[in-house]
């Protein structure tokens, strides 16, 4: 049975976008058939961040209107055969998508892949609600921070009263991604902690990703961190990430930067 | 405490962070339950009073005042001096 999972958030700029990369790939390296999906209209990066975007030809909303078939407008990954994309239009505005076309759109990809995966857009406008709509599980993405943990609580309560599922009375998925993590910053006070953030927004936590300088090498060469580097503290976090996500019982741990000579002595202290 | 931060005298913050998230979101999560019941409520009202009295939608307003001890809900319909019916009444 395919599963429809939305990447939001809320607030910009916290990690949807990488994190959607990120678990789509991990899914697809541990075998699943899947698709990510831009929901970001207007403002597309998904197929930048997934190194493809000088093979877009058709989008998303030539899809929704039916200028275009669903596999004419479906990149296939180079790197994994069962990983493709679903890239969002970049010259038209978000009233180009409808309820009925993207629900079209969603029940076909469902019939092809294991996993969808939608990254919504910032904001709790038109393109987010309709990216959460037809979703059976949804990621939270969070950065320890007051101004996205607001965010994500108002989305948590979107998820429960805006999408399908809660208008049929059914309960959605929920999962926390805590992204942009520095535990020592943590230890220190500096930052919310891990337990703060799932206390205050009460909702099952999926995953801590660190801060960590392999997420940016990864989107500059345009592909997911967990095949960027694969063996890295960020991958690591995403591939235990996409095994809770496929019903795995994963160690939670707290990752932490293994610090070399050269930096425990020149670089900033780690409590 | 580190002993930079001692040197420093810098404070962690972390705490006040999450005393003002656990106040404001406190907050904001019955002001969002409010307006999801008035919208709700309007709803149906309407479709009560439609069912008796033609009416606009914009001739009914609901509000609701929060109080500490009890909370008002009001209602306000304008109606026509000549109340034209609704058929099938």
């Amino acid at each position: 049975m395919a599963k429809v999972l939305v990447v939001t958030s809320g607030k910009g700029g916290v990690g949807k976008t990488t994190s959607t990369a990120a678990l789509g790939a991990a899914l697809a390296q541990n075998g699943a058939n899947v698709v990510v999906v831009d929901f970001d209209v207007g403002l597309r990066n998904l197929d930048l961040v997934m190194g493809a975007e000088r093979r877009v030809v058709y989008d998303l909303i030539n899809v929704v209107q039916g200028d275009a078939k669903l596999v004419q407008a479906l990149i296939r990954d180079k790197r994994i055969e069962n990983l493709s994309l679903l890239p969002a239009s970049q010259t038209r505005d978000k009233d180009a998508l409808t309820p009925e076309g993207v629900e079209r759109v969603i029940g076909e990809l469902k019939g092809k892949f294991d996993w969808v995966i939608c990254d919504s857009s910032a904001g709790i406008e038109k393109g987010a609600m309709l990216a959460m709509y037809h979703a059976d599980v949804a990621v939270v993405v969070t950065n320890p921070e007051v101004s996205s943990v607001r965010d994500s609580d108002r989305i948590i309560g979107m998820l429960d009263s805006k999408t399908a599922k809660a208008e049929r009375g059914e309960a959605i998925e929920k999962h926390l991604l805590i992204t942009r993590f520095d535990a020592g910053r943590a230890a220190r006070g500096e930052m919310l902690s891990v337990d703060d953030v799932v206390e205050i927004l009460s909702i099952p936590l999926l995953g801590i990703i660190p801060e960590s300088e392999e997420v940016l090498r990864a989107s500059n060469v345009g592909s997911p961190v967990t095949l960027a580097s694969p063996a890295g503290i960020a991958a690591r976090a995403y591939f235990d990430a996409a095994r809770r996500l496929s019903g795995e019982t994963v160690e939670m741990v707290v990752p932490m930067e293994r610090k070399g000579l050269m930096s425990r002595l020149f670089g900033r202290r780690v409590a | 405490m580190s002993l930079l931060d001692m040197f420093f005298k810098r404070k962690p913050t972390a705490g006040v962070a999450r005393e003002r998230l656990q106040v404001l979101l406190a907050h904001e999560r019955i002001a969002t339950g409010h307006s999801e019941l008035l919208a709700k409520l309007l709803e149906e009202i309407i479709q009560v009073i439609t069912r008796h009295i033609k009416i606009d939608r914009d001739q009914v307003h609901v509000k609701l005042d929060p109080g500490n001890d009890m909370s008002t809900l009001e209602i306000d319909v304008d109606l026509p001096t000549v109340m034209p019916v609704a058929s099938g009444r």
